[in-house]
This record gives C-alpha cells, sequence and structure tokens, in this order.
C-alpha cells in the first residue's frame, strides 16, 4: 500500500512508475479533504462515546438478576450477530422516504407533521448515520464490559457494603476502577472500528452525490473506485494516512488512560 | 421479600421493552421477509404483512445454493474461532502474568493489525494466498478470519486473566498444580466470561465477515452466507423478500450459539476463591 501511494496509476489502474510524494501533495489539495476530517471526528467521536455510555448502563442491566434476563441477553446479540451490511440495506429500508416504517410510525403518533427525508436531507443524514452506527455498536461494547463486570470479585463489593457505601459511591469507587481494563479494551477497539467502518455510511449515504458526508474511509474508496478521479495512488496514500491517523488517536488515547502505569 | 418481587417485576418489564427496541429493526426485516413481492413497496407502508408468505423461508432454506453457502460458513466460523481462541490463550496468560521488555510495545502491535481496514489489505492477502495457491480454499479464508480476530482474543482474554487474583493460582501452585495445569484447572475456568466474549467476537466477526471472502473465494459453490446472498438481488434479478429471508435464517445460527454458551457469562469468582 504504501507502495502505491508513491506511484502514479492511470484511471484504468496501470502504474506508471514512482513520483514519490506527489499523491500526498494532492491529497492535501483535495477540496473535500477539510469536511471529511471533520465528519470523520464528529463519526467516531459520537459513536464511541454515545456507545460507551449507553453500554456502561446496559451492561450493569444485563448484570442484575431477573426474570427473563437471558431473553433479553439474546436480544443484545442480535443486533451484532446480524450482518453489518444487511442491517445497513434495512434501516435505508426503514429511513425510506415513501415506503419507511419510520416516517409513518413519527407521523402517525403526531412527531412530525410531514415525512422526512432522513438520508436526502444534508441537516439529518449524519444522525442517521450515527444513529445506526451506535444501535451497532452496542452489543459489542455491552458484552466487553459485562465480561469486565463478571471479573470484579463479588468480595469487593460486600466490602464496600460494610465499609457503608452508597450505591452510587460503590460504583464510583469500586466498580469503575476495576472496570478500566474492559472500559480501555471497549474503548480502544470500538474507536479502531468505528473509524473504519465502512458499510453503514457507504449504504446510507449512497444517494448524496459529491463527499459532503463522507468519512475517510468512504472517500478513500470513492477516490479510488467511484469518482472522477480514480486514482489507485491518491487512494492509497489516503490509505496509509489514515492508518496513522487512527495509530495516534489510539496512542493518544492510552496516554490519557494512562495505560503503562495500570500495567505495573 | 415483597419489595424485591415487584423490584424484579419491573426490571422484567425494563428488559421486555429493552429487547424490543434492540429487536425492532429486525421485525421489520422479518416482516418484511414474509411479505409477497407485490406487497415489498406500497404507499403508505404498512408493517404487516397482508398476506403472510412463510414459503419465502421454505424457498430459501430448500434452495441448494443456499445450504452450500451455510455449510461454508459454519466451517469458516467455527475454526477461525476456535483456531484464534485456542492460540490467543497462551499468549494473553504469558502477557498478563510475566512483565517481560516490550510487552507493552507487543500489546500495542498486536492491536496494530487492527488498524487496517480489510478492504485495504484485501488486495495484499489475493497476492499472498495466490502465490501459495490457496485461492479458493477454505484454509485461505479460516487462516484470514483467525488473524483478523486473533489481536482482539488476546486484548479480552488478558483483561480477564489479570483480573484473577495472582493468590489463587499460587494456592493451586502450592496444591502440587503445574504452570499448565494450573492455566487449564484454575484460570481457564474462572475466565469463562471473558473467553465466551472471545468466542462469541471471532465467531461473529468471521461469520460476517464479506470484502474477503467476496475476493479470495472465486468460486460460486465456496462463498460464505454473507457474499452468497447478495446474489437475491442484483441487476437482474430482485428477491428482496428472499434476501431478508436469507438474513433473517443467518442470524439464527449467532444466536444459538450465543444461547449455549451464555450460562458460562456468569462469573466463577462470585462464589469467592480467596478467603
Amino acid at each position: 500500500m504504501i507502495q502505491a501511494s508513491l506511484g502514479r496509476y492511470s484511471i484504468t489502474g496501470l502504474y506508471q512508475g514512482f513520483v514519490g510524494l506527489t499523491n500526498y501533495a494532492a491529497l492535501l489539495a483535495q477540496e473535500a479533504l477539510p469536511t471529511v476530517v471533520v465528519n470523520t471526528v464528529v463519526w467516531v467521536a459520537l459513536v464511541v462515546a454515545v456507545t460507551i455510555l449507553v453500554s456502561l448502563a446496559l451492561a450493569e442491566f444485563v448484570n442484575l438478576p431477573f426474570p427473563g434476563r437471558r431473553l433479553v441477553r439474546w436480544a443484545l446479540i442480535v443486533p451484532w450477530a446480524a450482518s453489518l451490511i444487511m442491517t445497513s440495506k434495512l434501516f435505508v429500508w426503514i429511513y425510506d422516504y415513501y415506503f419507511g416504517i419510520l416516517n409513518r410510525l413519527l407521523t402517525a403518533v403526531g412527531v412530525v407533521s410531514q415525512p422526512i427525508d432522513w438520508l436526502g436531507d444534508d441537516r439529518t443524514v449524519m444522525s442517521a448515520m450515527i444513529a445506526v452506527g451506535i444501535f451497532v455498536s452496542l452489543p459489542f461494547t455491552t458484552y466487553v464490559l459485562l465480561a469486565g463486570l463478571q471479573s470484579i470479585p463479588a468480595e469487593v463489593y460486600e466490602a464496600a457494603k460494610v465499609d457503608g457505601a452508597s450505591g452510587w459511591r460503590t460504583y464510583r469507587a469500586v466498580t469503575l476502577p476495576l472496570l478500566r481494563p474492559a472500559l480501555l479494551v471497549a474503548a480502544v477497539l470500538n474507536m479502531i472500528y468505528v473509524f473504519n467502518s465502512f458499510p453503514i455510511i457507504w449504504t446510507l449515504n449512497d444517494r448524496n452525490p459529491g463527499f459532503a458526508h463522507d468519512t475517510l474511509i468512504t472517500y478513500m474508496y470513492k477516490i479510488a473506485f467511484k469518482s472522477a478521479l480514480r486514482d489507485v495512488g491518491l487512494a492509497a496514500a489516503l490509505g496509509v494516512v489514515n492508518v496513522l491517523a487512527i495509530f495516534a488517536a489510539v496512542l493518544a488515547y492510552l496516554r490519557i488512560a494512562r495505560w503503562r502505569e495500570e500495567q505495573a | 421479600m415483597t419489595t424485591g418481587l415487584g423490584r424484579r417485576a419491573v426490571l422484567s418489564a425494563a428488559g421486555v421493552v429493552l429487547a424490543m427496541a434492540l429487536l425492532s429493526p429486525y421485525l421489520v426485516m422479518f416482516f418484511t421477509a414474509v411479505k409477497p413481492s407485490a406487497e415489498l413497496r406500497v404507499t403508505p407502508p404498512q408493517l404487516l404483512p397482508t398476506v403472510w408468505r412463510f414459503q419465502n423461508f421454505l424457498d430459501v432454506l430448500g434452495d441448494p445454493a443456499f445450504q452450500a453457502w451455510l455449510r461454508v460458513s459454519l466451517i469458516v466460523a467455527g475454526v477461525s474461532t476456535a483456531l484464534a481462541v485456542g492460540a490467543a490463550i497462551p499468549a494473553a496468560y504469558y502477557t498478563a502474568r510475566h512483565r517481560f521488555r516490550g510487552r507493552s510495545v507487543f500489546l500495542f502491535l498486536v492491536l496494530v493489525t487492527q488498524m487496517f481496514s480489510p478492504t485495504a489489505l484485501v488486495v495484499g492477502l489475493y497476492r499472498e494466498f495466490f502465490a501459495a495457491g490457496l485461492v479458493n480454499t477454505y484454509s485461505a479464508l479460516i487462516l484470514t478470519n483467525a488473524a483478523f480476530n486473533l489481536a482482539f482474543a488476546v486484548w479480552i482474554l488478558r483483561a480477564s486473566f489479570a483480573a484473577i487474583p495472582r493468590e489463587t493460582e499460587e494456592a493451586a501452585a502450592v496444591d502440587g498444580c503445574g504452570r499448565v495445569g494450573t492455566l487449564v484447572r484454575i484460570v481457564l475456568p474462572l475466565s469463562r466470561p471473558g473467553i465466551v466474549t472471545a468466542v462469541i467476537f471471532a465467531f461473529i466477526a468471521a461469520w460476517n465477515e464479506y470484502i474477503v471472502a467476496l475476493t479470495l473465494m472465486t468460486s460460486a459453490d465456496k462463498r460464505p452466507l454473507t457474499v452468497g446472498i447478495t446474489s437475491y438481488v442484483t441487476a437482474y434479478v430482485q428477491h428482496w423478500d428472499l434476501l431478508f429471508a436469507a438474513s433473517v435464517i443467518a442470524i439464527v445460527p449467532v444466536v444459538v450459539l450465543f444461547a449455549l454458551i451464555e450460562p458460562h457469562l456468569v462469573s466463577g469468582l462470585t462464589a469467592g476463591g480467596v478467603k
């Protein structure tokens, strides 16, 4: 990939020789780049943050004993078990302006008076995609956190109780610190997967021209195969930049989360 | 305790609401799958079909092509999961229990392998397997999936091994257990939640893998489900009803696997191993 990023390719994909860093310079000159970068940051930050918060609550919930808990756990696995491409296609179906069930539901309840063109309107398409992104990330995150919760020995809670700690206090002082390894795994892997996520944006943003709602990953694909550019070298350059970007983001996150100290 | 009973009822009710919320998109999928083709696009849209056509499911299940895809998916996902988790257990145990130079670097490198989007790697993989003469074989797909999922398995298992108190292992050593014995008899049973999570993750990831399978498996009868079912909707034929029916069926094996191993999500530590 790095080799390809330093070469020049014809529109039909023929290798035309080494061009050094030209592709990287051309990449920086792309007009759509700032929008795409902002989209990517918003997409990753919102999906990961909301997913983690909701999953923390969900993991606690499915950790409580109550009749039917197994069924809830089974239901929770379904959005993860379904293929991402099919879930994305399904949401295109649900969000559809004319035939979608979502507009039908909202107008019937009276939340909106007019059907909304969820995936066609610039104001809603990003939120619609983020909602789907969160929805499909929840099961994985919840199960990682649940596994973390399960590893916390019961004695610790008993000790907290003996010490007279309140529920919230116990949660903050006992659960969260002991959950840190699991939280770290969940956050880091989510960052990577959400950043690299292709099918959701590709499928839901399919109808919209241009790059207004693309992330770096779908942008890379469009440069290589779909846009007027059809430039494998440029796309490879972006591919290299993408890996470096997520590398830097994860490294920064680990630094903030003080991973090394926790190791000791 | 009456209050306990009331609380449990509230929790169950909340559980039902939550389950419905999580399942609602897939109920739409199911209802679409049992609609006759003519009912797919009507205005105003109807959630429920007027005619229930369960025949769609039978059509899909009776399709020899579908049966072949299902078999490929089961083999590939099953074997690659076993490989990934099997290889991850020693790696995760070693990194959880031993401090060695470059341990953080090792763990981070494992993570870096996850950062490459498969879309970007697929050309290189194809060349590699082509050179090895493995294109269009199960082994190619199994190896790729196992490798993709190894990183996650190492990380999640390491986190759960690290949570086991050292004292438990020391007690086992005092009782005359060797290194491997301790791992097999003490550590693994105690970290069942982590193992179950790793198994589910690896299985689902392999089950839903698309881009590598699309590229590596060139003959139609060796394709897994994800690739295969897209042939229900192409430029020439558009069986959305069959595609959705096949997608619903494709979810079932994962949920069954999960239902089978879910009881092990209950921690081995709640009973109290350290006194």
